[in-house]
């Protein structure tokens, strides 16, 4: 059977079935707008009801872009996409490389555009002229000798009838570099504390640990402010340890600007602050300096002295960076010292006899979100390759001239046609442009114009 | 002068150059055309050096960025690109009348930009996030092709006046609606203006989608501004292949172009205001 009467294939390759699968794809795209997606079974509970959720739960539409269906419609539209295109390519792709210089006189005599003149020379020596005038206008012609004279042929832009097809090829390529990613990528998160080391991540939903294959460590992780308090840059300080490459690097993070290594890609995504505090004192007097790392709330002594301390309180302020902590600092000497100050400065506690410098830190954990996507280099070659096909299908037209030169005594009879498959009103204008420059020739005059 | 000074003279400047289209069109009074080229020609500049000074307070405030990242910011960009877009084609078709179809979007667009009370309009420093040139390259993408569609949907509407015309026997002989151009014309130019929208809607899919990627790590999420983005596309590309394969034209693509803007509206405005997403920083 051939596929022309195939019902399978000739169903396939309908462009109704693409418009009816566009706009199904449109219109139920719309559901997953409309319901919040990928929350947890309760809430749908407790804002939809018990039988509206059910309903989810049976069409997925709480998933809906992932859901069996949807991916069916997918498929759908992508087999469509290959049969419409397989169906009418080889035709194409004749008209891309055919033999112009085979076309009939017939053919010749019915095209779209057509100019007659006749000329005082042989067919030879007017051919030669007409190369001239055609090269003149940017047309570098190709000759043939035809029983009844001389054919030249001259096209541009032939290739740009697969413009069309690189934009659908374009859309498959795009699903090809999304099912990669979805293969064999993930998304996934980790909260590192300032100071921690982690070798794994976790991905999202499933909370299933990802090892890394390296280790990666965050330094710091700070907040940058704009002079009204909004937050203007988010940035972690990271230490990849990769001991199967021997391979050490520090590398700061931004939002809008991750860490890639080993095809892993880390994003700033949140932060948050923990319960842990960097505290240094230091003792002018006796020359004495020590860190400690403390949680807050307790009681903390330094070793061999009299000194204790706490953080017993904390107040957020307007913004993230505001928050003051109340210390508690005795030197076991008088009444302890309890004052309030702000994060990351250093005070200094007066005592009797003497001065003690204080700082606090408090510890932050940087969030990240981690992506391994093989695809996404696939994607976007096909966004950049349908970029450039709908310029091509939109913007480029194969546009084709034939001067047919035929032997009339001593002198020559000469038909110029031409035909275009898109953009009629510009052609024209090529055509009538390369008329003019004929007539213009002094051993050329014009007997008719067609059309 | 300051910018929301400028941009305050752009919004009347577009209500003067849109009644003077449609006088033009409704007295044909094509007499007054080249005053109303003119008029608006001169907001266009206005509303180019509004953008241009907002730029640069925004440096003075020490926030440099370009002004494209708010609503209100989309908004007087949206109008900046339909007189552009709809000044070329003025350019290129000799014919004043589409102006009466074409100026008024950016009109609206300006004038909801500049008395809307749903979003602010002050210059406000950007969070993380929105620090990105591919977010520039995205809003400009988006914008011109959201501005190609305002375009064809006002063409639509032409059309559809002139044809019910034609319809009721109106004829091509005289009456208001034989000022327009001819149906096959104002049809040809429908189709050409979505197809140059269709190109830019893809640019600005595309660098979008980039944009997510290196802010968050996947190009699509689904997320609602994202996915009616994508319904969007979906509807214009039905509606090239019912035209070059199926050869619909005239009315069914008249309204198709006004369906098509209803879909662009929505996702600019009703994502924002009526539904959730990523892109909530519209709120303002
Ligand atoms: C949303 C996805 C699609 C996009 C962006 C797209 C894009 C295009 C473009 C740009 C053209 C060229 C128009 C011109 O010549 O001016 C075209 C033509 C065409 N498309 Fe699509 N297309 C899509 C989906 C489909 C599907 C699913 C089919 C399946 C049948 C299809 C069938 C065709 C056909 C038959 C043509 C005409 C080809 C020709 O002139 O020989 N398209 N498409």
């Amino acid at each position: 059977m051939s596929k022309e009467d195939n019902a399978v294939w000739r169903f396939f390759a309908s462009v109704k079935l693409a418009l009816f699968v566009l706009f199904i794809l449109a219109a139920t795209s719309i559901i997953g707008t409309l319901i919040p997606q990928n929350n947890p079974p309760d809430f749908y509970f407790q804002e939809f009801g018990p039988s509206l959720t059910r309903l989810f739960m049976i069409l997925d539409l709480h998933r809906m872009y992932n859901s069996w269906w949807f991916l069916m419609l997918l498929m759908l539209f992508s087999m469509n996409l290959i049969i419409c295109t397989l169906d009418r390519l080889p035709n194409v792709w004749r008209m891309v490389v055919v033999d112009n210089l085979a076309t009939t006189p017939e053919r010749l005599e019915k095209m779209e555009q057509r100019a007659r003149f006749a000329a005082s020379d042989t067919p030879a020596a007017t051919a030669g002229a007409l190369h001239g005038v055609l090269a003149a206008s940017g047309w570098k012609a190709k000759q043939a000798e035809r029983p009844e004279g001389l054919l030249l042929f001259a096209q541009k832009a032939a290739w740009s009838r697969l413009g069309v097809y690189a934009v659908h090829l374009s859309i498959l390529i795009i699903f090809a570099g999304a099912i990669i990613g979805a293969l064999f990528g993930f998304k996934a998160g980790v909260l590192i504390p300032e100071g921690a080391t982690v070798a794994e991540v976790y991905e999202y939903g499933t909370n299933r640990p990802i090892p890394l294959g390296f280790e990666l460590r965050c330094n710091r992780f700070e907040i940058e402010y704009y002079a009204n308090g909004m937050p203007k840059e988010y940035r972690s300080e990271l230490t990849v340890t990769d001991q199967q490459r021997n391979k050490t690097f520090t590398r700061s993070i931004e939002v809008n600007d991750p860490l890639d290594h080993r095809g892993i890609t880390f994003y700033q995504s949140s932060y948050e602050p923990t319960n842990e505090f960097l505290i240094e004192i230091e003792n002018p007097a006796a020359k004495e300096k020590k860190l400690f790392r403390i949680p807050a709330g307790q009681q903390i002594s330094w070793p061999d002295t009299d000194i204790s301390f706490g953080i017993i309180n904390m107040m957020e302020g307007e913004r993230g960076g505001d928050t003051r902590f109340k210390i508690w600092f005795s030197d076991g000497k008088g009444e302890p010292a309890v004052f309030w100050m702000p994060d990351s400065v250093s005070a200094t506690i007066p005592r009797d006899d003497q001065e003690y410098a204080f700082s606090l830190k408090q510890i932050y954990a940087t969030g990240l979100q981690v992506a391994k996507d093989p695809g996404v280099w696939v994607v976007y070659i096909g966004c950049g390759l349908m970029l450039i096909g709908l310029y091509v299908a939109f913007f480029l037209s194969h546009q084709r001239i034939w001067v047919y030169i035929r032997p009339e005594g001593s002198t020559s009879r000469v038909l110029l046609c031409g035909t275009s498959n898109k953009n009629r009103i510009g052609f024209e204008r090529n055509f009538a442009g390369i008329a003019e420059k004929i007539r213009q020739n002094p051993s050329i005059t014009e007997t008719e114009v067609a059309s | 002068m300051t910018s929301s000074q400028l941009l305050g003279f752009t919004t009347f400047a577009y209500l003067a150059s849109a009644a003077l289209y449609l006088v033009v069109f409704v007295f044909r009074a094509p007499r007054i055309g080249p005053l109303a080229t003119l008029v608006t020609a001169a907001a266009w500049l206005i509303n180019t050096a509004g953008i241009g000074l907002r730029w640069q307070e925004s440096h003075q405030m020490g926030i440099g960025y370009a002004p494209l990242s708010n609503m209100y910011e989309s908004l007087v960009f949206f109008a900046w690109s339909i007189a552009i877009f709809y000044l070329g084609l003025e350019w290129r078709y000799k014919n004043r009348v589409l102006g009466a179809f074409a100026m008024p979007f950016a009109f609206l667009s300006m004038a909801y930009a500049s008395f809307s009370t749903q979003f602010g309009k002050e210059i406000k420093p950007l969070v993380p996030a929105l620090q990105s040139n591919w977010l520039i390259a995205h809003v400009i993408t988006c914008f011109v092709g959201y501005a190609a569609f305002a375009v064809a949907c006002g063409f639509g509407i032409m059309y559809l006046l002139r044809a019910r015309n034609e319809e009721k026997g109106g004829g091509t002989a005289g009456g208001l609606m034989a000022t327009l151009p001819e149906l096959k014309v104002i049809d040809d130019l429908t189709h050409k203006t979505i197809i140059f929208g269709f190109l830019w809607l893809s640019a600005g899919i595309i660098t979008g989608a980039i944009w997510a990627n290196s802010a968050w790590g996947t190009y699509w999420s689904w997320d609602p501004k994202e996915t009616w983005s994508l319904i969007t596309w979906f509807m214009y590309a039905a509606t090239l292949h019912a035209r070059f394969t199926r050869g619909w034209a005239g009315k069914r693509i008249a309204w198709l172009a006004i369906i098509g803007f209803l879909a662009v509206i929505f996702t600019y405005y009703g994502v924002n205001f009526l539904l959730s997403g990523l892109h909530s920083y519209g709120r303002g």
